[in-house]
Order: C-alpha cells, then structure tokens, then sequence
C-alpha cells in the first residue's frame, strides 16, 4: 500500500472516508471472474487487491494422472482464446523431453495454425479492450473476423473453440484441400480492416484519452514482475521467444522474416503503414500496450502468408501423432513458447512412465496480472478497467 | 384548448378537461416514442455493427420487439436490495419519468397564431431546461436508495455531471433566445419561418458553433454516450439503475428517451427552425396557419427531434467513454469558456450586422427585423412603421418579443 | 545454456551453499541449500555477467511414492524440490535452480519452510503463494503468504502426492 512517504501517493485537498468495493466476480469488465477489491476514496483507487482462483480446476493434478497427449484438451481450456498456442506449447515441451522435431511440413502447419490463433486471440483482445472503454462496436467488428479464422480450424480440425489439434509429435490431420486458398482469401480481406480498427479505436481522440499515460509500466517493473508478451514489450524491452527462445521454439520459426514489434529508440518497425504514435503516450502505458498487439496482428498476417507459402512448397508427412500412451523418457524439462497473451510455460518432471510424475504450467496472464496492483495506484475508478483490460489476461489461463 | 371548452363547460371542468387531454397526448408521445426509439436505437446499433438488430417480432423489421419486451418487463419480479431506503427507492424512477414528460408541456409542435403546445409558457426555454435538469433528482435517488456501492457512485456521477453541464447548455440556449428577443419558444420557432437560411444556426458563425457546443452539452446532460457515466456498464455495472428490474427499471430507461427527445426538439426549435422547414412546404402550398399547415408542422419538428435523436445513438455507437475527470474538463475547459465567447459574439454580430441572417448573406425576414432591431439604435423607427407587430397577437398571450420591444421603446 | 560455467562460478562465490549439480538433463540444474537461496539469488541478479533479472516461475515437485511396493524400489527418499527458473533479458540465457527440502519439517503437518525470493524477484510474490496453496512450502518471509488459487479456509495442498479430495466442502460434495 502506498503510504505518505511513497513518492506515488497523491495529496488530496479533500479526504472523506474510505470504502472498499467489490468488482466482480460477476463484473462485466473483468473477463471472467476475477474480483479486485478496490480501496476508494470517491472515485479515486487508492489500491487494488485482485482475488484470483474462481476458476481453478487443478489442471496439473489432472496432468499427473493423465498421458500427454491425454492432457492437450486441459491445455485447450487454460487460454481458451488462443487454445492452438496452448496446444503447441504443450506439445513443443514434450517434444523437447522426446528430444523430436517435427518434419518440414509439419512445422509450417504450426506455424500457420498458431499465427491464425494470435491473430484470433488479439481481436479479441482488442474488441474487449473497446468494451472496457465502453465502445461495443469494435468487439462486435472483431467478432466478425474471428468468426472467419474459427470457421478455418473447424475446417481444419473440427472444433472451435478447444481444438486439440496440434499434438505431441506434429497435428492430428492434415490441412484439407482447399483449405490454404481460403485462408489467403481471408488474410486478404482482413489486412484492409486493421485500418478500420485503427480508426475506431487506435488514433480515436477519445481513446488515446483514456489510455496514453495511464498504468504506465517502467521497464525495470516489467522484467521484475515476470510481464512477457505485448505487456512487456509495450513497456519497451525487446524480448520475443519467437526470436529469443530457445532452440525447440525458435527452430520453427527458422528462415522466416520478422521483426519483433517493440519500440526501438523511438520508434516502432515500419514495415506496413502503421498510424503514428500520440504524443501523449508514454512507453509503457496502456495505450503502447494496446498498440503492440495491433501491430502484431499485421505481422503474424505476413508471418502466415510465409508459412502458406513455405507449407505448399514442402513435401512429406506433416508429423503424425505420438501413441497415446508413448513412454516418456526420465528427466525434467522446461520450455516456455510466445503465445499471444505472453510467454506460456510447461514443466514436465517425467520418471521414465508414460504418465509424467508432475507437470506445471506458468502461464503469461497470471504473472501479467500481478502487476496490475502496482499499475492501479492513486488511479481513478475508470482507469482499472482501463489499466487490467490493457493487460488482456483470461481467467482460464490464470486459474488452470 | 381550454377557452375553446370553456365556451361550453364549467370553467373547471373545461381545463380540468383539456388538461387531462394534454396529459394523455404528452404521456402517450413519450411512451410511443420510446417505444421507437428503442427500436430504433436497436436497428441503428445493428446497421453499425454489422447486424440486422431484431427482425422476428411483429413483422419484417421486429418493430414490435420493444412491445414484446415491455411485456416482459411487466412481468419481471419488482426486486429491491434488502437495505434499501424503500420510499425513496420506489419514487426514484417515477421522478424521472414525471421531470421527462413535464418538459414537453412547454414544448410547441406547430406554431403560427394556434399553436400546438399544451401550456403556452412565456419563459418557455427557461421552463424546458429548468424541469430537465430536475431528472437528475430521480437518479440521485435512486443510486442513495439503493444500497449498492456501486449506484452511489452512478447518481454521484451524475450529479457532478448534469450539474456542470447545465451551465453551458443554459448559455446556449440564451444565443438564440437573444437573437430572437423572447424566451417563447412559438416566437423563437416562428422567426425562423421560410427556408432553412433563416434558421437561427446558420444566421452568423457563432450561432453555427453554439448549436453543435449545444448539441454536445445536450447529449452529456441526458446522459448518453460518450458522456454516460452514471450507467458505465463497463465500470459501475449499470450504475445508478444496478438494483432495479422490471417496470421500474424500464421507467428510466423510458425518462432517458424521452429526455433525449425533448433535448433533440429544443435544439431543433432553438436552431433548425421547429416546424418551418428547410423548404418551406407549408406557405408554398398556402395551408400555412391551417390545421393541415399546422401537421406538416409537427411532422416537421418530429423529424427533426427524431434525426437528433439518431445522430445521438450514432455517436453512442461508434465512440469510447470519457473519464469523469476528462467529462468534467470538456464542460468546464471547452464548452464554457466556447459558449460564453458565442454568445458574445453572436450580440456583437447582431450589434454590427443588424437585420441580416444566413452568415449575413441576406435579410432578415421582417418579424426577426423588428425584434433584433430593438436592441439597436434604428429600432425604435423600424417598430413604430410595422406597428401591426402588436397588433398579430391580439388574442393569445402577449409574446415576450412585444414587451421587450416596448420597454426599449420606452427607454 | 552454458550450465557448466555457472556451476563453477557459484561453487566459488557460495562453496558449500551450492550442494549439487545435475548437467546431464536436457535442462541442467543446480542445487542450492535453502539457507543460502535468497543469498545466491540476489548474487545471480546483480552480477552484471550473469543478470538474472527475470524469474519465469517457481513451483515445486512432490517426491512421495503412495504405492509401497514402488517406494521400496525407489531410488530416492520422500522429499520436496522447490524449482526456480530464471532467464536473462539481456544475456538471453537460463538457469534452473532447486532447493531440495523434506517434506514436512519435524511432524508431519508442519510446512517445510524456504525462504522467499519475493524481494529479489517481484514475480515470485505470486508464484511462492500458488506453491505455498498447492504443495504446501512455507515461504518465510514472504510479504503476504496467503492462498490464491484454493479458498482460503480449504484445507491441505492439492498437489501432494498424497492428498485427498474433503469429502465434503460446505456442504458441496467433493466426491
């Protein structure tokens, strides 16, 4: 709590008492059921306690009870909003342990499918975040393009929400024929409606208002809180796991071209027409926060057009799945992978069975969230909202 | 209407009578008209978002959803929280509802020497503004009657807010009260007769810039998007109206509608000429002054509030919600200071450009003459040769214009 | 990854507070006494060649074999290990230390107790407290050890391996 001596304390000419208020568990901004306790002097926050669990469902006790390749539906349900970046890091982690990589093709089928995930993952981060600043129509915008992507897995692997579909060992089917000229005629249609995006909400008068400058995030507080993802590199640190992770991850992502989006020394990539930067964000806030993952929207566009290209180029089987009850050898692993709310981790402790002896995930939302306490000090009641809708987290992720 | 049943009735039963004519006309338009613009809203937000909206209910174009889920709110259990103040709880939305259909008695729908309007009120802006800015009083009730943290903060919202932007809204709608020298809205409306270049808006640069400050401290006094933070579904759960359910919920939801349609046909009577029309449909066809001149006339005003109403829900739409701190700065920072220095410069147009409206393009017609002309120097000329001024309303209430005029002339 | 040379480093900083190394694994790891956590932590920060300025997580491992047969062949004794996985933003690299503790300290039902790195790395705060719920390590230390994932009158540590589901959880049946 921040107290008189802390430089961050605001000195109100006028103090009336204090009250402390419940938002959520059922609360329409809080995506899901996360419930802050906010400690209020009128509309003034002068601190937050989030109050986390509501969701748990001890996923990793399921996981030492189950096979791997048994666990991927729990993997689906942790970040549902991006459930194939979920599959993958599973996957990758148990792959890493298995000491496999996946064949050529298999590799841009990943590449392809979880790219699509980050790009369906931030619309609706996007969208919500236009909710939180209490606009409805950009989620519904957002919705309409994600339909599209949804309509591609299920396609792909039937289902669409909890694929499953990427597995240890590579995917469970093949794309369908067909399947990539649809998806290319879908990145064509959506690359013209970021800037419909960037107008309602990006460059809006109103929302650079409500964000630039608010909850701003030093780069020093992001690194200490463990922040990863657009988070971390709204605050300006130049970390990708795509470019800097380790070699099971970033070997699926060899030979592609693409910049990490962070701003460098000023400025942003300016690989596409992006809209300039207000003068009234600050590195670190929520605006930049927002502005990273619309940016990383464009690039995984053209990181999926690669991998189409690549993908119908390469030849061989796409990976097919390990035996369901594959012996795992003894040891211990852990991989972290970027998905889209952040960098998602699985650790595997394996005792030479099938079965793993214990598995844990650390998840980007749940680290991502910790920070908001620090982010919503002396803030306005708008402003939290505002500040935890920047972080994008999914309660799914962070309770398991 | 009650001279008219006078000639037949007891007195008191004759106004009692008309009274209670008025009353039902008055309720009925609110209530009709919410019932639209909820249906229309739903449409409007469906076409910005990609949707149809309702299509089911009552036809081709779900015109009757809002029917369908009024009578669902009828049936809806009436909920109050446990430690609600239950008087004040009760009463709140019926005190919204009553200062939202209250205004419309001042409101004229047709003018010309009958003109439609329930109580003919000399101050008849002043009346409008005053009993909208009582809606305010409900909310404020509601959110301290009902026990939730989170209405406190709505009707505290709400407050601020409406309290604020009564100011630059009063001072608004003085621009065109000065150019037209009467707070009677049938005067005001009336002297803006003939094409839309004798709208008041387009009469010099500042009324143009008054009407759009206006505009926005009309929609942020009647609480709708960008500036409605006393609901802030994303904040404060509904705000002010979180505890409530059913028939008294949708009392509000009707008060909010009907404001934001009184506020739309204010701002068109002050400056989009009321009844008279951009073409003047009326006089060209020689029905003006006619019950027929005198429908083409509310239809006029009725489209006009409607269009308003519209543009309101397109800005709800499409932008983000202000913060209450950035709500307060726009009124305080900009919407004052701008309305203060329109209104000064739309008195020194009339000082410096006497009898000229359109950006001072053209003539005034004669009515305007007279009246603007009063506060100039060459007034007392002007109204001693149109002397048949005094004259027109011989039967009907004396217009303000006429008094202020006359005092002028006599000092 | 270069396990070998940190392993070197510390064993010369810390000497006895460096208790093992495994540098076989696919992830090498080296062992810390729970004592001297906290002392090498803030060592692995603040030393400029090896900056480990990010933590990605903390959890912990339950070694406990339920089935008898299978303890009696087992090639270790019951015990917890507390994981720590750090990374270096600016030199791209990572570490996995452990601190190997029993796994109750005296009697059963007493928490084995780490001291908390919450103060070295602000995402421990979260992640001590998520191990402190599920497998029951008591952080000393640590600003504000409380639960966050289970409610905080639920009784036990999930993530033992020899936990039992309640039967019953206010009135909510748990089998």
């Amino acid at each position: 709590m921040a107290t008189v001596d802390d430089p961050r304390t605001i000195e109100f000419d006028v103090r009336t008492d204090e009250m402390l208020v419940n938002m959520g568990p059922q609360h329409p901004s809080t995506h899901g059921v996360l419930r802050l306790v906010l400690r209020t002097d009128g509309e003034v926050v002068s601190e937050i306690t989030p109050h986390i669990g509501y969701l748990h469902r001890c996923a990793e006790k399921i996981g030492e009870n189950l096979t791997p390749r048994q666990w991927i539906p729990y993997t689906d349900r942790m970040d549902y909003l991006a459930a194939m970046n979920m599959n993958l890091g599973w996957a990758l982690t148990v792959e890493k342990l298995l000491k496999y990589g996946p064949p050529e093709k298999g590799r841009h089928l990943r590449v392809i499918i979880s790219e699509l995930g980050r790009i369906a993952s931030h619309l609706v981060g996007m969208g919500a975040y236009g909710l939180d600043l209490g606009t409805f129509s950009p989620f519904l915008y957002a919705f309409r393009e994600r339909e599209k992507i949804l309509d591609l897995f299920e396609e792909a692997c039937g289902a669409r929400l909890t694929y499953s579909y990427l597995t240890v060992g590579g995917a469970t089917a093949d794309l369908p024929p067909g399947w990539l000229q649809k998806c290319e005629a879908f990145l064509d249609e959506l690359e013209p409606i970021v800037d419909e995006y960037h107008a309602l909400l990006t460059t809006n008068a109103i929302f650079i208002k409500r964000t630039a400058g608010i909850g701003v995030m030093p780069q020093e507080m992001a690194i200490d809180f463990g922040t990863s993802g657009p988070v971390l590199r709204g605050s300006g640190v130049d970390h990708d796991l795509r470019r800097d992770g380790e070699e099971t991850y970033t070997a699926m992502y060899d030979g592609y071209a693409f910049e990490v989006i962070v701003q460098k020394n000023g400025h942003y990539p300016k690989d596409h027409d992006y809209p300039a930067v207000p003068t009234e964000a600050v590195l670190g806030d929520c605006w930049h926060r927002f502005y990273v993952r619309m940016l990383e929207l464009v690039q995984s566009i053209d990181l999926v057009r690669q991998a189409i290209d690549r993908y119908s180029r390469s030849e061989g089987s796409y990976g097919e799945p390990m035996k369901l009850n594959q012996k795992l050898p003894k040891g211990e692993v852990y991989l972290e992978t970027e998905a889209p709310r952040g960098q998602m981790g699985f650790y595997i402790v394996s005792n030479g069975e099938a079965i793993p002896w214990r598995v844990r995930a650390r998840s980007s939302s749940f680290c991502n969230l910790s920070v908001a306490p620090e982010l919503c000090r002396s803030c306005l009641i708008a402003d939290v909202p505002a500040i935890v809708g920047s972080l994008d987290i999914v309660m799914g992720e962070i309770d398991r | 209407m009650g001279a008219f049943f006078d000639q037949y009735l007891p007195t008191w039963l004759a106004y009692t009578l008309a009274g209670l004519i008025h009353v039902g006309l008055i309720i009925n338009l609110v209530a009709v008209g919410a019932l639209i613009f909820i249906w229309l809203e739903r449409k409007i937000s469906g076409r910005i978002q990609d949707r149809l909206g309702p299509t089911r209910v009552g036809g081709k174009f779900g015109w009757l959803q809002t029917l369908a889920d009024g009578m669902k709110l009828l049936t809806k259990e009436d909920l109050m929280p446990e430690g609600a103040d239950g008087f004040l709880f009760r009463i709140a939305p019926y005190v919204s509802f009553g200062a939202s259909i209250t205004a419309f008695i001042a409101i004229p729908f047709a003018g010309g020497d009958y003109p439609w309007i329930a109580q003919r009120v000399n101050t008849g802006v002043f009346f409008v503004i005053a009993v909208l800015g009582l809606e305010v009083f409900g909310v404020i009730l509601a959110g301290y009657s009902s026990a939730s943290k989170w209405s406190l903060f709505g009707a505290m919202r709400e407050a601020a807010q409406v309290v604020s932007y009564e100011v630059p809204l009063g001072m608004c709608a003085v621009v065109p009260v000065l150019l037209a020298g009467s707070m009677d809205l049938v005067v005001i409306g009336d002297q803006q007769a003939g094409w839309f270049t004798n709208w008041f808006i387009f009469n010099d640069p500042a009324t143009f810039i008054t009407f759009w400050v206006y505009f926005t401290c009309a929609t942020a006094s009647v609480n709708r998007a960008p500036f409605d933070l006393a609901e802030a579904e994303s904040e404060l759960v509904a705000g002010f109206h979180t505890e409530y359910s059913g028939l008294r919920w949708s009392f509000f939801f009707m008060a909010e509608y009907g404001s934001m349609f009184s506020v739309s046909i204010l701002a068109s009577i002050l400056f989009l000429g009321g009844w008279h029309g951009p073409i003047p449909i009326a006089s060209l066809l020689h029905v003006d002054g006619t019950y027929f001149g005198n429908l083409l006339g509310c239809l006029n005003v009725l489209f006009k509030g409607t269009l308003g109403v519209a543009i309101m829900m397109w800005v709800r739409w499409t932008l983000p919600r202000l913060r209450i701190d950035q709500v307060m700065a726009t009124c305080l920072k900009y919407c004052t200071p701008i309305a203060a220095v329109m209104f000064l410069g739309a008195a020194l147009w009339q000082y410096a450009l006497p009898g000229r409206n359109f950006f001072g393009l053209s003539r005034a017609p004669a009515a305007v003459y007279n009246v603007s002309e009063g506060w100039s120097a060459g007034a007392n000329a002007a109204i001693e040769k149109s002397a048949p001024v005094e004259t027109v309303n011989a039967e009907s209430p004396t217009p303000v214009a006429v008094v202020l005029t006359q005092s002028n002339r006599g000092g | 990854m270069s396990g070998p040379s940190f392993v070197d480093q510390l064993k010369q900083k810390f000497g006895g507070l460096i208790t093992g190394a495994n540098l076989e694994n696919i992830d090498p790891w080296i062992e810390v006494a729970p004592e001297g956590i906290v002392e090498v932590c803030t060592y692995l920060r603040d030393e400029p060649s090896l900056a480990f300025d990010y933590c990605n997580s903390v959890t912990a491992v339950d070694y406990l074999h339920i089935d008898e047969k299978k303890a009696a062949k087992s090639e270790w004794q019951p015990h917890l290990e507390v994981v720590y996985h750090l990374f270096s933003m600016q030199h791209k690299h990572s570490l996995v230390l452990k601190v190997i503790v029993p796994r109750w300290s005296g009697e059963p039902g007493v928490l084995p107790e780490v001291p908390s790195v919450a103060g070295v790395w602000s995402t421990a705060d979260w992640h001590e407290r998520e191990c402190f719920d599920l497998i029951g390590v008591h952080f000393t230390g640590h600003p504000n050890l409380r639960r966050i994932l289970c409610p905080e009158d639920w009784v036990g540590h999930p993530l033992r391996k020899d936990y039992e589901m309640p039967l019953e959880y206010h009135g909510i049946r748990g089998r």
